[in-house]
């Protein structure tokens, strides 16, 4: 295993825990366009916050959406290259979609709360896995809840209806509503980047303190938000992984050139 | 001065007045429509004073009495070769519409003619105006009561009166227990012996005509029969009873006439009434327009069967044009191959709603009605061949072929509906795990559905204002009985129904009696204004429950 990183160029301390995602070999074309994703390789670790930085349109998304086959419902997007999640190829035709979701949950740029209450919300994805026992659902709602740091400012009113949250209390009710169908990795898509400072930071302590069950890859415009949260960072251009290293070593002391032009602000 | 005009013209004064000015115009036509309508319908049910005079056109002058129904002026060079033969002067006169009454006896309900003939004009209180079971109004001079064809005593007209007011209250009390047995005891017998019959007739068509069950429907007819025989005496004799009484009337030029009571639906002085009888009398005609059946092929009594075939029918329609379009606008736009097929498909749905509505009828009645019903009647119904079943013109055929008019409206709208939802709503709802299908049932459907009743809002807009397609596929100037009843299955979804549309239709069109039709008729189009209108809000207020929900994300990319 070490060997393969250091081939690399990596050095071993950087994958000390053990790999939750990897890419190996990752293309995506989207129909009649040049290619979104070119040969990806990355192997993210288990537990840890994997931050993916680059300018717009590098692909960080498009890399994202791989990891939970959202990428399926786009029309006429080729992909290949495997991908797994603990050693399996997500993309073999043995795996259930719905249940790779499932474990690998997404949370969006923008909140996107169903025009429900709080409390269905957050029930949303037990119903459809067959939950429907009230005590079982209630217990759920409130761990999920208690998780996302939403509990005590909604604890009176769940149902009441989601939209009435603010921005960044949603977007916690939406890491809720993720968590309560315990995943294993958790995807964060720019989560933070339409929030205010306070609503931001709320989310930054959140990821801290999640990332001690879950394995949560974030990708990121802010830099020095990439720098506060993440463990790991990998630098994306123009569909290439460029660098993947610790966040320490990108951010003090990054291999490729055009990795320290991005990160000192000089990327043109 | 010219840059001012040039200011004028480019701060978009001009074009706002345009703006304001079009909606001005739509404003009066909406409020222009609904003013004459209920001007002319609404004021048909006051009771107007009646006049009595003697008009000089003719030697002798001719003694009339009635109500002024009309007046209109007209050029004087116009009636110089009509029959009034009058000497004329100037060149537009006035002239007047006489409703004259007493069909029965001067032939002659209304008469044009001109008010400066008119001599010796006088509003007596005694003049009784009389709205029969037949023949329309009646006007004259209560002058004697006979109760089996003996007069009866008064000691001066007020007591005459009182007497036949008394005796129409029992007339109608009989009326009404005669109804109430022919409805629903004779109907109930009748209904039994058909059933009879056909069972009868199924036994007949499987070969077994000798049977147990044979003999067991011949008891069963025998008890029906002598049931029916205890009803008809019954009946003779309330129509005896009723036949007791009847009325002397003294009607214009002194002739006297006697009324049986029984034919008299209400009596009144209208000369005599002061503004809270009048009003009441107003309101009771009012209410007898809404809730009765109609008399006089449709001239006068009420429309209450037109109202109810209306509503029926464009319930049925909702229900049966709903699911189909919401469920062929979620193929076209969740799974549908965005290709050419889809495309042109789409644009076949579009171009459906531009269909004239008659074609329409005549689909409707060539294939539901002689294909789909004719099938169905050799199915299930053989039994009463050759009469047929489904295989003629009825509620469902009608409901049916409206749904397909406004299948395109509901479809578009749906569409519209489903595109509008937000894709990071749908997006969420798969990260977490759920199947398309669940997140079209949890997530995009219950926010499509405001659109969803849009379209039918539309839909029902337009069924219930259809008139010509019906008159192929189920609609009747009178039908017998409504079709949804006591007797079993409830809803006759084969039989043929009334509706508003083309009652009004049919009142100003086909009816032998124009004059007294007219009112009726306007009376009935503005109903079926209030119908569709309340048809229509009833949709919008569920709409507009339903907005309230998702209000929050309505201020967002969503409208």
């Amino acid at each position: 295993m070490n060997r393969e990183y250091e081939a690399a160029g990596l050095s071993a301390a950087a994958v000390e825990p053990a790999p939750c995602l990897e890419a190996r070999n990752l293309s995506l074309r989207y129909a009649g366009t040049r290619k979104a994703l070119n040969k990806i390789r990355l192997t993210i670790p288990r537990q840890r916050v994997t931050a993916l930085i680059g300018p717009s349109g590098c692909g960080k998304t498009s890399l994202l959406r791989c990891f939970n086959r959202l990428n399926d419902l786009v029309d006429d997007c080729v992909i290949s290259g495997r991908v797994r999640l603990e050693g399996k190829n997500i993309y073999s035709s043995k795996i259930d979609v719905t249940e790779l979701r499932r474990r690998v949950g997404m949370v969006f740029q923008k909140p996107n709360p169903f025009p429900k209450s709080i409390y269905e919300n957050v029930a949303f994805g037990l119903r459809i896995r067959g939950i429907n026992s009230r005590r079982r659902l209630d217990e759920i709602v409130q761990e999920s809840l208690e998780a996302a740091a939403l509990w005590d400012e909604v604890k009176d009113r769940l149902h009441s209806s989601a939209l009435e949250l603010s921005g960044g209390q949603q977007q916690r009710l939406v890491i809720a509503r993720t968590l309560a169908v315990e995943p294993e990795v958790l995807l964060l898509d720019e989560s933070a980047s339409v929030l205010d400072p306070i609503s931001t930071l709320k989310i930054e302590e959140l990821i801290t303190e999640l990332k001690k069950n879950y394995t949560i890859v974030i990708v990121t415009h802010n830099l020095q938000q990439a720098a506060r949260v993440s463990d790991y960072t990998a630098f994306m251009y123009m569909g290439n992984m460029v660098e993947f290293d610790t966040t320490a070593r990108i951010f003090t002391n990054p291999v490729k050139r055009r990795t320290e032009d991005y990160i000192t602000g000089r990327y043109g | 001065m010219k840059s001012a005009i040039a200011g004028w013209l480019r701060g978009g004064t001009p074009w706002i007045w345009l703006n304001a000015g079009a909606v001005v115009v739509c404003l009066a036509m909406v409020c222009g429509l609904l003013l004459l309508l209920g001007a002319r319908g609404l004021g048909h049910f006051w009771p107007r004073p009646v006049l009595q005079a003697s008009y000089l056109a003719l030697d002798p002058p001719l003694a009339v009495i009635g109500e002024i129904a009309d007046s209109e002026t007209v050029d004087a060079a116009q009636l110089r070769f009509s029959a009034a033969g009058a000497p004329l002067s100037g060149d537009r006169v006035e002239r007047q519409l006489l409703k004259l009454g007493n069909r029965d006896i001067t032939g002659n309900d209304f008469a044009w003619i001109l008010p400066s003939l008119l001599d010796d004009v006088r509003y007596p209180e005694q003049l009784v105006t009389l709205e029969r079971r037949e023949w329309g109004n009646f006007y004259g001079f209560l002058s004697g009561v006979l109760q089996d064809g003996e007069p009866v005593a008064a000691a001066d007209a007020e007591a005459l009166w009182s007497e036949l007011r008394r005796r129409l209250h029992r007339a109608r009390q009989l009326r009404g227990e005669i109804e109430r047995i022919e409805r629903s005891i004779i109907a109930d017998i009748n209904f039994g012996m058909e059933r009879l019959r056909l069972r009868e007739r199924r036994l007949q068509l499987a070969g077994d005509d000798a049977g147990g069950e044979a003999r067991a429907i011949e008891r069963r007819r025998e008890t029906l029969d002598g049931q029916y025989a205890e009803i008809r005496l019954r009946l003779l004799e309330l129509n005896r009873q009723i036949q007791r009484d009847s009325a002397i009337f003294r009607i214009a030029g002194g002739a006297e006439v006697e009324l049986p009571v029984a034919d008299i639906v209400r009596a009144y002085r209208p000369n005599a009434m002061n503004g809270f009888e009048a009003m009441g009398t107003y309101l009771a005609r009012l209410l007898e327009f809404l809730t009765d059946d109609p008399r006089e092929s449709n001239t006068e009594g009420g429309l209450l069967p037109a109202i109810y075939g209306t509503v029926m029918m464009v319930l049925l329609m909702s229900v049966l044009v709903t699911p189909l379009g919401v469920v062929a606008a979620v193929y076209l736009s969740e799974y549908a191959p965005k290709g050419w097929l889809t495309r042109f498909i789409r644009i076949s749905v579009n171009n459906l709603a531009g269909v004239p509505s008659i074609v329409y009828g005549m689909f409707g009645l060539g294939f539901f009605i002689y294909l789909a019903g004719g099938e169905i009647d050799n199915l299930f119904y053989a039994e009463s061949l050759p009469a047929p079943t489904f295989g003629t013109p009825g509620l469902l055929w009608a409901s049916l072929t409206l749904a397909l008019l406004t299948l395109p409206v509901v479809i578009v709208a749906t569409e519209e509906g489903l595109a509008n939802v937000p894709a990071s709503l749908r997006e969420g709802s798969l990260a977490l795990g759920a199947t398309k299908l669940e997140t079209l049932w949890r997530v995009v459907l219950p926010l499509a559905r405001p659109s969803m009743l849009t379209g039918l809002i539309l839909a029902v807009a337009r069924a219930a204002g259809e008139v010509a397609p019906l008159m192929l596929v189920g609609v009747v100037k009178l039908a017998p009985a409504p079709p949804l009843d006591t007797e079993f299955p409830y809803l006759h979804l084969e039989q043929q129904f009334m509706h508003l549309g083309y009652y009004v239709y049919d009142l100003a069109t086909q009816s032998p009696n124009v004059e007294a039709a007219m009112p009726q008729a306007f009376a009935a189009a503005f109903l079926l204004v209030a119908v569709v209108t309340a048809l229509n809000l009833s949709a919008v207020v569920m709409r507009g429950r339903l907005r309230e929900r998702y209000k929050a994300l309505e201020a967002g990319s969503w409208s």
